[in-house]
């Protein structure tokens, strides 16, 4: 499994990377967690507003920062 | 990763709603407190003003100077209300933010004709959820969707300008015709120096790499949202914005009391009066660079007007600050040429002029 978290480099953006990789850590799950700042690359994804998750590719949510129950939902199912 | 170029992002933070299954008594409890909550704010509301009258004369009748009591009451009844109202419009705004979302508006934009998509663009501006760190990639997202270039223009000019703080500060402080007024004249500004830089062609002025780019099919899977996130989203946006902006309106009321209690009368007419024909470009010029303090200003402001500026002039400084944010527009350097955006900024700056003149005249 891969997360990837999108956001340019705001604050929101970090967070969301935090909330993202703290909440596996805490899980111990053996998933691929990966930041991706660059613009070009955020928009080929297809995200409009950032910061943005995707998960194997499928963005899961956009616009705000997941929070840490969103985090475990999606690394179990 | 942190990049030295990127601004600092100002706008107020997404909501972020609980996830997991809702339990149905939690849920219940919740609509009950909000009701109770709503119940609250009514009877505070009204009882503010003699409330804070009352504490203001026995406090300082017949202690200390008009201009002193005058100051205090003013900023005992102005924070409270303001604050008052922030909370509620902020709340109402949050859930109704809910059901919109920027991919949902591109949809709705794209292949739009101008006139009408500049219309409908403005609009969505103010409903849809958007941070001004998004501008980049909702601005490449938009046009390569096929939304016409001016129709997003359309959007990025209405989506700050009339935002929920602004207008609730207005409303507030100035009165619901002060506030319409913003609102109304701030839509039509975004509409026209949307449909302005369509009119144009200004396309070869994008970053070309811009058009080159296939943005992904949003393979979006997001979650359907319930009443009950709606309302969390309402909650969230109470106490990221309020929680942001309290100490600018503290601070901004604490000297818009200050000038209300102790600048002469007409002291304001001479620099910001309507005979000082000047003073509206000039007031456009320097509300540009001023932007994070938009809660702080229009309490200021407020006291200017009392003392002789023209509501036109005021009008005309408090859209520059509020609508046209130095940060956003250099996020946007990395999409647009230079040119563009001197296009944008004069073609908007002379929207807001012409509405500072507008209502000097009028007025």
């Amino acid at each position: 499994m891969k997360i990837t978290v999108y956001g340019p480099g705001c604050n929101k953006c970090k967070q969301a990377e935090e909330v993202v990789r703290s909440t596996v850590a805490e899980a111990g799950a053996d998933v691929e967690v990966e930041k991706v700042s660059e613009i070009r690359e955020i928009v080929k994804a297809g995200v409009l507003t950032t910061p943005a998750v995707a998960v194997d590719g499928v963005v899961k949510l956009a616009g705000r920062v997941p929070t840490p129950d969103e985090v475990k939902a999606w690394l179990t199912g | 990763m942190t990049r030295k170029d990127a601004p600092k992002c100002e706008c107020a933070a997404e909501p972020t709603p609980a996830a997991g299954t809702p339990d149905p008594r939690a849920a219940r409890r919740k609509v009950l407190l909000l009701a109770a909550g709503l119940v609250l704010w009514v009877v505070v509301y009204h009882l503010l003003q003699p409330g804070t009258a009352w504490v203001a004369c026995t406090a300082l009748c017949g202690r200390s100077s008009n201009a002193f009591k005058e100051s205090v009451a003013f900023f005992l009844y102005d924070v409270p209300k303001v604050l008052l109202l922030l909370t509620l419009i902020v709340f109402g705004v949050g859930v109704l933010r809910s059901f919109f979302t920027a991919e949902r508006t591109r949809q709705v934009l794209a292949g739009k004709r101008e006139s009408l998509g500049n219309v409908l663009a403005a609009a969505l501006g103010i409903v849809t959820p958007f941070c001004s760190c998004s501008a980049v990639p909702l601005f490449i997202g938009f046009v390569t969707a096929g939304v016409p270039l001016g129709v997003t223009f359309s959007f990025l000019i209405a989506a700050p300008m009339i935002n929920e703080v602004a207008v609730v500060l207005l409303f507030g402080l100035f009165g619901w015709q002060v506030a319409a007024l913003y609102t109304g004249t701030g839509l039509v500004i975004a509409i026209l120096a949307g449909w302005v830089i369509g009119r144009l062609h200004l396309e070869k002025w994008v970053e070309p790499w811009v058009y080159e780019l296939t943005p992904g099919e949003a393979g979006t899977q997001t979650a359907p949202l319930t009443w009950n996130d709606r309302l969390d989203f309402g909650l969230q946006s109470v106490r990221e914005i309020v929680g942001k902006v309290w100490p600018w309106v503290v601070v901004g009321i604490a000297v818009g009391a200050a000038i209300h209690g102790y600048v002469p009368e007409n002291f304001m007419a001479a620099i910001m009066g309507r005979g000082a024909w000047w003073s509206v470009p000039v007031a456009v010029v320097l509300g540009i660079p001023m932007y994070s303090n938009a809660a702080g200003i229009i309490p200021v402001v407020q006291a200017l007007l009392e003392k002789g500026a023209a509501l036109g002039t005021v009008l005309a400084f408090m859209m520059a600050v509020i609508g046209l944010s130095l940060p956003e527009t250099i996020l946007l350097r990395q999409v647009l040429r230079p040119r563009l955006i001197a296009v944008f900024l004069g073609v908007v700056g002379l929207g807001i002029i012409l509405v500072g003149y507008l209502f000097n005249a009028l007025m």
